[in-house]
């Protein structure tokens, strides 16, 4: 199991990056959602991986309880990547719209040396 | 006890009356800068508080460390607190004299108040994620602020802004969950108190070294300072401002407290990184400078070289670097602020900041050239500004600890910064002006108040610099004892 | 469209319903402020997208507004027991259980009330990005 998460982990960071480096803005957003899953992918899987062991339990706890913290991190991580992603997803329509094109190459005016 | 929450609760207090404001928008300056007079007094009793308690602690929620979120103020918190405060002020009394009335309908002064509600979360938080959501906190905030004119260049900027800074979250997330995984614990003083037993602490630097990175994002340290000077100058100049004087240095203080407090007994392994980082980043930053015809420009990359004097204080990390290094910090927010502030004004008499168009500044207003002497010459290093004691006593640490090449770089980019000002100084204001260039009026008085409080700040602590400098000390005393921290924290 | 448009009349109101109980559920279960909020927040995604009846299309763009505000206004409400009575910053406070006929055990408190400025904010912040949204593409389409 461990190593099938560590594989996908390693999926979403490799997708994630290859998207970021291409030049249209759609791979952009893309890739920023990818690392950011593979980041929460990576938090939730530091507790310990445990199948069918809830982290919250009722009257009377089971012998065994996954570790909350890690879940209580990635759900307040998925909520700041919410905002972030809608945000930068409306950024890129703007900037597009003022573009008139989708192209990173053509946000080059701003660094000129 | 609740006094330590005060710096974080006012400013969401005022952000939120500013929205409940929205249709009277013109009241949303008046109430802004209330809110952060506001916020500048209860940022002084709780300096009062901590000079007298040295250390104080709050447990959100009443759950004690480490399970629960942690509030902590010590002595170099509660200078980052009242600093941040200072230059609220600042702000929220130059975007009342200088903001157009669209930007301000735009949510503007909720949004900078929701950004010093991220700072000073940043500053005062014990708990490594709840710094995380800090820095969320403040950037998008700092997003929004960034993109809100709406200009090709902005968006351009904003999104070369965004990008960088949303990886940097990506690493700083992940290096939490790493060190969550390896330590099992997110409380600072917790982690700290662990590692420092462990014969396995080494095998956490790889997470350190990823927060080096995402703090170094955020601070502007070589080799990730690019989007820097790539988005700054797109900037209104109320927000350049208030970004230049506060968010690198946001990093610069987590940076601080990794080093100091969390990896502290992993320092010597990560101590040459520093070092290296450090010098490059001073040299690159003046060269970028030095290069530049353009003042906004000039003052980007004069951030960058300045971070680099800040690392290093805290690469050296002796007492008196250390030391250095606050002071330096305290010193610097107040005067990049204020030339930026100057800057907004010439910006705005011309609607550029071209030094090649601009001239004879000093002919036409020698109280302006005076105002912008003062910081710009403190920033140069010149005595007996600010900016001399900041600089003298890093250089002396590293006299002291033998770090000669690093002196070295430091002299000469002190040199070349001297150099860049007088650029500015023999361009804009001494040079004769084109024939059709329009004269300069002085900017009324409102618009001028903020940049002369912060000018007499800057002469205040170049004259009475040895008081500050005596804080910075006992300051620098508590960072490199952690162990009070982490009792206090911990309650063992 | 017409799928769209009777669908939404049955599924929006079961949704913001959905979303209450989500909302009252979560403090010991699974649920809470911000997904209850999602919830509420797929109802009016529903009815922007089956465009806005025209009498509410002049307040759509402010009700985010309002309801973000009183979302951030109801988050500090929940902060004030805790800070008037001088116990640890947001400590949890509840009042007395008491029992209902239908509802059964209703236990009320700060942890409570902050949700709910959550969820307010989380529909209010949908809302605002939907009307952003929908005012670019629909600017799209006039040029």
């Amino acid at each position: 199991m461990e190593l099938i998460i560590s594989l996908l982990i390693a999926g979403f960071f490799g997708t994630g990056v290859y998207c970021l480096f291409q030049r249209s803005f759609i791979k952009l957003i893309a890739g920023l959602i990818l690392i950011g899953q593979g980041a929460n992918l990576l938090v939730f899987s530091v507790g310990g991986l445990m199948s069918l062991k809830p982290a919250f339990v009722g009257k009377e706890a089971p012998p065994m309880v996954a570790d909350p913290l890690p879940q209580a991190l990635v759900l307040t991580a998925i909520v700041i990547s919410f905002g972030l992603i809608i945000f930068t997803i409306s950024l890129l329509l703007k900037a597009q719209r003022e573009l008139k094109s989708d192209d990173l190459n053509q946000l080059n005016t701003t660094d000129t040396l | 006890m609740n006094l330590l929450y005060l710096p974080i609760i006012l400013p969401f207090v005022t952000a939120v009356a500013c929205l409940e404001f929205t249709r009277w928008s013109k009241a949303t300056p008046v109430i802004g800068t209330i809110g952060a007079v506001a916020q500048l007094i209860g940022a002084i009793y709780l300096l009062d508080e901590v000079l007298v308690k040295e250390l104080i602690v709050g447990h959100t929620g009443g759950w004690a460390a480490p399970v629960g979120i942690s509030f902590v103020a010590d002595k170099l918190a509660v200078a980052m607190v009242v600093i941040t405060a200072i230059i609220s002020v600042v702000i929220n009394l130059y975007g009342w004299a200088q903001l157009d009335s669209a930007l301000i309908k735009k949510h503007y002064f909720a949004l900078v108040h929701f950004l010093l509600m991220g700072v000073n979360g940043a500053f005062l938080t014990g708990d490594l994620f709840n710094l995380y959501v800090w820095f969320e906190v403040m950037l998008i905030a700092s997003f929004v602020l960034m993109t809100i004119g709406g200009t090709k260049a902005q968006l351009e900027g904003g999104v070369k802004y965004l990008v960088i800074n949303l990886v940097a979250s990506v690493l700083f997330l992940c290096s939490v969950g790493l060190i969550y995984g390896k330590v099992g614990t997110l409380n600072m003083a917790d982690i700290s108190y662990h590692l420092r037993d462990s014969v396995d602490a080494h095998l956490v630097n790889s997470s350190g070294i990823l927060l080096l990175i995402a703090f170094g994002i955020k601070a502007g340290l070589f080799p990730f300072f690019f989007w820097l000077p790539a988005s700054y100058h797109t900037l209104t100049p109320t927000t350049l401002a208030l970004f230049a004087g506060l968010l690198t240095k946001v990093g610069v203080y987590a940076l601080l407290r990794t080093y100091t407090l969390i990896f502290e007994s992993q320092f010597e392994l990560i101590q040459p990184i520093l070092i290296w980082i450090a010098g490059l980043t001073m040299a690159v930053g003046v060269m970028g400078a030095a290069s530049h015809y353009n003042i906004k420009k000039i003052l980007s990359f004069h951030i960058i070289s300045q971070i680099g004097y800040i690392m290093m204080g805290i690469a050296i990390a002796t007492p008196l670097a250390i030391a250095g290094a606050v002071f330096y910090t305290l010193h610097h927010i107040i005067v990049k602020t204020n030339l930026f502030l100057i800057d907004g004004m010439i910006a705005k008499h011309y609607g550029t900041s071209d030094l090649k168009k601009l001239g004879g500044l000093y002919k036409w207003s020698p109280i302006f050239a005076l105002l912008f002497f003062i910081p710009a010459f403190s920033l140069g290093g010149i005595p007996p500004l600010s900016g001399f004691w900041a600089k003298l006593s890093l250089i002396q640490a590293g006299v002291e600890a033998n770090h000669y090449f690093l002196v070295a770089t430091a002299g000469v980019v002190g040199i070349f910064t001297l150099f860049s000002m007088t650029k500015i100084w023999a361009e804009a204001f001494w040079k004769k002006p084109d024939p059709e260039t329009p004269k300069f009026k002085l900017p009324s008085l409102r618009e001028m108040t903020p940049a002369l409080i912060l000018a007499s700040l800057t002469l205040l602590i170049g004259l009475n610099g040895d008081a500050l400098f005596e804080f910075s000390k006992s300051t620098s005393n508590q960072l490199l004892s952690p162990e009070a921290y982490v009792k206090a924290v911990l309650n063992k | 469209m017409t799928l769209i448009s009777s669908s939404t009349r049955v599924i929006a109101p079961l949704l913001i319903l959905l979303s209450l109980v989500i909302l009252y559920r979560g403090h010991n279960l699974p649920g809470g402020g911000f997904i209850g909020g999602l919830t509420a927040a797929a109802a009016m995604m529903l009815i922007t997208l089956n465009g806005v009846p025209s009498k509410f299309e002049k307040h759509w763009n402010n009700l985010s507004l309002v309801l973000i505000g009183s979302g951030l206004v109801t988050l500090f409400c929940s902060f004030l027991p805790s800070l008037m009575t001088g116990a640890a910053f947001m400590e949890a406070m509840w009042l007395p259980t008491v029992y209902l006929p239908i509802l059964g055990k209703v236990k009320l408190g700060t942890p409570l009330i902050f949700d709910i400025g959550i969820y307010l904010a989380v529909i209010g912040f949908s809302i605002k990005c939907a009307n952003v949204f929908h005012a670019n593409s629909s600017s799209e389409t006039d040029h």
